[in-house]
């Protein structure tokens, strides 16, 4: 019998924005032999149920659904012939690149890829790691969950609803369950910010006159076996509640908005180096993971605010896999990339100094709210450059660009720290 | 009429079950709630206790040491995880010392095997994560973990393939006895039965004391848990107690039989025996003990926290055999707090005989072995899990991505006799909605199925049971109810 491993150059894990782009990439980067695997029966990932518009204004410059904007890449990848597989799920990647899925078409199928993408996205962070005390009854889902049902099962999972978590998922699942005639009584949050976008306040909470609560959090619920209702308090600022502030709330849903958490499992199999801050890989300007050849992007690297940016960074995924599949080995030095003040999680977290310069976006959150502030590039200790920011907030990903003339500048230096300070930097 | 009606599936009751289907005998097993082991048998430390805890010649020394030493064999048979992981109580003062001689004695008493007491170099080589304040510690080699609820269906599925009825949603509202007949009311009509055993938990001295004129008290008793992620490696590889305080054997951290971390529980009288709700002191109580026996306690990897309630009977003994009082052809088996779980077969395999006995019940000629249960795909090799998808394309459908629970090993839980109902009972049945995202990505598709194989509308679908209902309305019928409200 013949081996029935199948030979791949580029293997995409997970057919959502990230890796649509990806194998988009790569194959324009002229690679013939690439299979991208997707779990569900679909391509398109989350964006599926993303029916609410606001996708695509950097990409493509107008505003689309998610499923709209997911169909272009799609309508793409057929174009160009991709070979998108649907309905198999992977099981392990292992760190030669030995790729194990099944489906319910073929059994277990193993793959032998030459590059392998890591694009399975992100979970969203659910209940039982909050520890909310109180009963464990039905009425409490994630916000992405409610999401599913309504807008692809066509169900209502409550009437009477507290969110917990201004996350955009939650924020945007306040207007849609107030459009289907659900009552949301409040979008509940520990931070005395908000972590969603700026313009979701605005549509999904202000348009509808449904309150947020900042520094507030739920804690404790009720109902036996429905829910029945919770109880919100004002947290201090070590984020623990204040008696005395309790307000008690009746209503039969409670949606989690609490945060997403990059889905590395796969990863951590294949030996990659995960972060503790992004909880994604560790990768490099080119995406390419502490495995050579296994590559990652989108959310399964780190978590975005706008898919616009994933797909740009998958594309640089798919093109960087492309040519390590082809035998094209970047050689180089290695410039540690450092979050400084106020900066959490940037990406990449190194970059290889080349012959050919090539322009690299860091990529980070804010730790909180600044305002009037200065984003500012060091090489070693020197500022590269140092530019005045009216707002910067931890529910929109900073990018910052490091053009050729700043790559130039650092080709000698030991590393590279990226910061948030009071003053211009010089 | 049944000639034996089990009140309560929990572990006891389904013991029980599994016992007197080895008679030739109508035996049926009423439950209140959805499924088995819905009340503490589904929340508990899940340990197999050494035997070392209970004062010599009670009931409880008795049926822990007996029930113990009948798990392994059993759980072999059955195929429930179970794991002889061993024990440490944890002594930080010389009057810890004393105390922890005294539990010596008292469990070489009992007759367990293998106890002796280690210092603290010992304990720190055994357990490196243990607490180097810890001066000495009682080593329980015997001392095991096994999945609770798994054990419990286990027992239920070995009962119903050799013939007992399980009756769900059957609260009993009365029972009295005449005419030689034991008659228990129900939501669903009478019932009838020759002899009735009442394992009904923390419901159990209500029932008691409508048929025995020497009443009881069973007092509810919350314990809270922490559960942490699989992906965490437990920082011990053995059960860790502390030394026992008057309110039970104090908080532990173990592994589970299926290698998560577990932490708890705390300990509170409470009303209501179905007030199963976590409290905020009562976690912080967990974690605070915790931090005696692991000082880098942290709860950064939790995915869930539970409480269950344990019947704590006022006597402080199990109470097991005819009740008293009453009439004839009644019997209990109540009172089973910890060591409950461990007890639970030995407590079976004498009760149940004694009740076979009394009604001159055959032994049936012939008794199914246990079907063994699906090897999970997650624990299969790549040649398994290759053949199982030839046997079975719904193999090669995963539904639950993080405990990697296949279409396959849903639809089985579901059409098995005793099989699962609802988003939980598939939970407890496969792992599904175990993981990390605690069943954000697989509900909506293990309520597919359910609906497939139930033949029933997702608005049917429920959590665990009654009006844990999980939709309420088709998009179409809210908003219109909603437009009527304006």
């Amino acid at each position: 019998m013949n081996d029935p491993t199948i030979q791949v150059e580029v293997l995409v894990i997970g057919a959502g924005p990230a890796g649509l782009a990806a194998a988009i990439a790569a194959k324009k980067a002229g690679v013939d032999s690439l299979i991208v695997l997707e779990r569900e029966d679909r391509p398109g990932g989350i964006l599926r149920q993303c029916i609410h518009n606001g996708f695509g204004l950097h990409r493509f410059k107008e505003e689309l659904t998610g499923p709209e904007y997911a169909q272009r890449d799609i309508d793409t990848a057929k174009e160009m012939g991709i070979d998108i597989r649907t309905g198999v799920t992977v099981l392990s990647v292992g760190n030669d690149k030995r790729v194990t899925a099944v489906s319910r078409e073929n059994g277990l199928q193993v793959y032998q890829a030459k590059s392998v993408v890591l694009a399975m996205g992100c979970r969203e962070r659910p209940r039982g790691a909050l520890a909310i005390p109180g009963t464990r009854c039905a009425g409490i889902y994630s916000a992405g969950t409610a999401q599913k049902f309504v807008n692809l099962e066509g169900f209502m999972p409550g009437r009477k609803v507290v969110i917990l978590g201004s996350g955009d998922i939650g924020l945007i699942m306040a207007r849609r369950m107030t459009l289907q005639g659900a009552k949301v009584l409040a979008c509940v949050e520990l931070m005395p910010y908000s972590s969603g976008l700026n313009r979701n306040i605005v549509q999904c909470l202000q348009d509808y006159n449904i309150p947020l609560y900042l520094s507030h959090t739920v804690i404790d619920i009720h109902g036996k076996e429905r829910l029945s209702g919770v109880t919100v308090a004002k947290v201090d600022e070590n984020r623990k509640p204040i008696p005395g502030t309790e307000i008690e709330f009746e209503c039969d849903t409670l949606l989690l908005s609490v945060g997403l958490i990059p889905e590395n499992e796969l990863s951590a199999g294949a030996g990659v180096e995960l972060s503790p801050v992004t909880s994604g890989a560790v990768v490099s300007d080119t995406l390419e993971t502490s495995v050579p050849g296994i590559f990652a992007c989108g959310n399964v690297l780190h978590v975005h605010d706008l898919v616009d940016h994933v797909s740009n960074e998958s594309f640089r995924a798919g093109e960087m896999a492309a040519r390590y599949a082809k035998g094209e080995r970047r050689e180089g030095r290695e410039i540690p990339v450092k979050d400084g003040a106020g900066v959490r999680g940037v990406v990449p977290q190194k970059i290889v100094v080349e012959e050919r310069l090539t322009e690299v976006n860091l990529m980070f959150r804010p730790d909180r709210v600044y305002r009037d502030h200065y984003l500012t590039v060091y090489a070693d200790g020197k500022p590269l450059s140092s530019a005045k920011k009216m707002i910067l907030t931890p529910g929109e990903m900073v990018v910052q660009p490091m053009n050729e003339k700043m790559l130039a500048a650092c080709k000698d230096a030991k590393e590279i720290t990226v910061a948030i300070t009071a003053e211009k930097a010089v | 009429m049944y000639d034996v009606m089990i009140i309560g599936a929990g572990v006891v009751g389904c013991a029980l079950a599994r016992k007197l289907s080895q008679y030739n005998g109508k035996i049926a097993v009423l439950e209140a709630a959805e499924d088995v082991a819905d009340g503490a048998s589904k929340a508990n430390s899940g340990i197999v206790h050494a035997g070392f805890d209970a004062k010599p010649g009670t009931k409880k020394a008795y049926y822990n040491v007996k029930g113990a030493n009948m798990y392994a064999q059993l759980a072999k048979e059955l195929g429930v995880p179970y794991n002889p992981i061993g024990a440490l109580v944890l002594g930080f003062s010389e009057e810890d010392r004393a105390t922890l001689n005294t539990l010596l004695e008292q469990g070489k008493k009992n007759g367990v095997k293998e106890l002796r007491i280690i210092e603290r170099d010992e304990i720190l080589a055994l357990e490196p994560n243990t607490n180097p304040e810890a001066v000495c510690a009682l080593l329980a080699p015997t001392s095991a973990v096994v999945s609770p609820y798994e054990m419990t269906l286990a027992l239920s599925y070995h009962a119903a393939q050799n013939g007992v009825e399980f009756i769900f949603d059957c609260p009993v509202t009365k029972i009295y006895e005449e005419h030689d007949t034991w008659h228990v009311e129900t939501p669903k009509g009478v019932i009838e039965a020759r002899a009735v055993i009442n394992c009904a938990g923390v419901g159990a001295a209500a029932l008691h004391n409508q048929i025995s004129d020497e009443p009881l008290t069973i007092i509810p008793r919350r314990g809270e848990y922490y559960l942490l992620d699989s992906t965490v490696k437990c920082p011990f590889s053995r059960t860790m107690f502390q030394v026992p305080g008057k309110m039970g054997k104090g908080v532990l951290i173990s592994p589970t039989a299926h290698g998560n971390a577990l932490l708890g529980p705390s300990a509170e009288n409470i009303e209501d025996g179905t007030d199963t709700r976590t409290t905020r002191q009562g976690l912080d109580f967990v974690l605070d003990k915790c931090r005696l026996t692991w000082p880098k306690v942290t709860t950064r990897p939790v995915i869930t926290t539970f409480s269950g309630v344990r019947a704590h009977p006022a006597t402080d003994d199990f109470i097991i055999g005819p009740v008293h009082g009453a009439p004839d052809n009644a019997f209990e088996a109540i009172g089973i707090e910890s060591p409950g779980l461990s007890a639970a077969p030995a407590i079976a395999e004498e009760l149940g005989e004694m009740v076979a006995e009394h009604l001159k019940l055959p032994a049936a000629r012939f008794v199914r072995p246990a079907v063994p249960l699906l090897k999970p795909f997650a624990a299969m090799t790549e040649e398994e899990r290759s053949d199982a998808c030839r046997k079975d394309a719904d193999y090669g459908r995963i539904v639950c991505r993080c405990e990697v629970v296949t279409e396959a090993e849903i639809r089985d839980a579901i059409r098995r006799p005793v099989g699962a109902k609802s988003i939980d009972g598939v939970k407890r049945r496969t792992r599904a909605g175990m993981g990390r995202c605690q069943g954000g990505f697989c509900s909506p598709r293990v309520m597919e199925i359910l609906c497939e194989e139930l033949h029933c509308s997702p608005l049917e679908i429920t959590k665990c049971g009654g009006e844990s209902k999980l939709l309420v309305g088709t998009l179409n019928e809210i908003a219109k109810e909603a437009e009527r409200h304006e």
